[in-house]
């Protein structure tokens, strides 16, 4: 079977597994579809012979599945109350959705097929990559040699946050140890 | 005796076995990063996941004496300092800014790419105590905010 007959189904499965996730009432089932969800995108890496990414969603999705439980399984968020549904808002978001979806129909024919990219600076990577760096895995080659710089703003936004997120939650934790 | 704290007797014996193989595996895709798939932030997950396994098998009290948190905290704030430090030893050698000046090796080997490596560990290392030491704020806060209510 070809492959986008693969990337299909995968899709539509993480398509219902979303709505599931959404409409659920059980607080731990939704968490475990958007964990199907998770396992579906890194399928379609694999897919798509992007094994890199496919490791780092993988392992993520078990990083936030395992912060999802933690969080919600002690409190009592297992009662949800039903939603007042404005159901003309509802209409005009689906008809807005479908017209779209109808529209950029045409957009979708225009892509290029499958491992025929139009830019030159990725086959000019594929040609030169292992040459100019040394690295085989030409992911690494690209996101440490060539875009050296957007691994280094990377590294920063994640300091950034982490810093941020340190910070605030500790003076939290401090000020609940002194009412003590 | 001891008050026990985290998981039954079962999980703590299977942590016990298979943590250090889930860290010597995230170390193996940390050091291979340029050779094979994976690098820097997958393996630096995989390191997480494991400390992250210690945290939830063992409690918060083991994880803390096991780990020396603030040297983690140290390591953390380090390893960015040592990226730009690489960086700008490209610059003392001669070339530009992040440029790959030592030398590439023979292709396939674990010692070749120049400066690829050496950045991926350094990634590895970030993510890691990054994403850990998130989990262990996180943690702490919830502990307390349960002894409130």
């Amino acid at each position: 079977m070809p492959i986008e007959t693969w990337l299909t189904f995968v899709l539509g499965f993480m398509i219902i597994g979303s709505i599931v996730a959404l409409e659920i009432k059980d607080i731990l089932s939704s968490i475990i579809s958007i964990g199907v969800v998770g396992l579906g995108v890194s399928v379609a890496f694999l897919f798509l012979q992007a094994p890199d990414l496919a490791i780092v969603q993988f392992l993520f999705e078990i990083f936030a599945i395992i912060i999802l439980v933690k969080v919600f399984i002690k409190k009592d968020y297992h009662q949800e109350e039903p939603s007042k549904i404005n159901k003309i808002l509802v209409g005009v978001t689906v008809i807005t959705l479908v017209a779209i979806f109808i529209f950029s129909i045409s957009v979708f024919e225009n892509i290029p097929p499958f491992g025929k990219p139009l830019m030159e600076t990725s086959k000019y990577y594929l040609e030169n990559g292992a040459r100019d760096t040394g690295a085989t895995n030409l992911v690494s080659a690209i996101i440490l040699d060539y875009r050296a710089y957007d691994t280094l703003g990377e590294v920063t936004v994640l300091f950034t946050a982490i810093l941020g997120a340190l910070t605030v939650l500790r003076i939290s934790t401090r000020k609940n140890k002194n009412k003590e | 005796m001891k008050q026990q704290t985290g998981m039954t007797l079962i999980v703590k014996t299977i942590t016990r076995l298979t943590v250090w193989l889930i860290i010597l595996y995230g170390f193996y895709i940390i050091l291979h990063g340029h050779l094979t798939p994976g690098g820097g932030f997958g393996g630096g997950v995989i390191l997480a996941l494991a400390f992250l396994n210690v945290l939830l098998a063992y409690g918060r009290e083991f994880t803390g004496k096991w780990l020396k948190i603030p040297f983690l905290e140290k390591l953390e704030s380090f390893s960015i300092i040592l990226f730009l430090l690489v960086g700008i030893s490209g610059i003392l050698a001669g070339k530009l800014f992040l440029a790959n000046f030592i030398s590439k090796g023979h292709k396939y080997h674990l010692l070749s790419a120049g400066t690829i490596p050496v950045f991926n560990i350094i990634i590895g290392i970030k993510v890691a105590m990054s994403l850990f030491l998130v989990i262990w704020i996180l943690s702490g806060l919830k502990l307390e905010e349960g002894e409130e209510t």
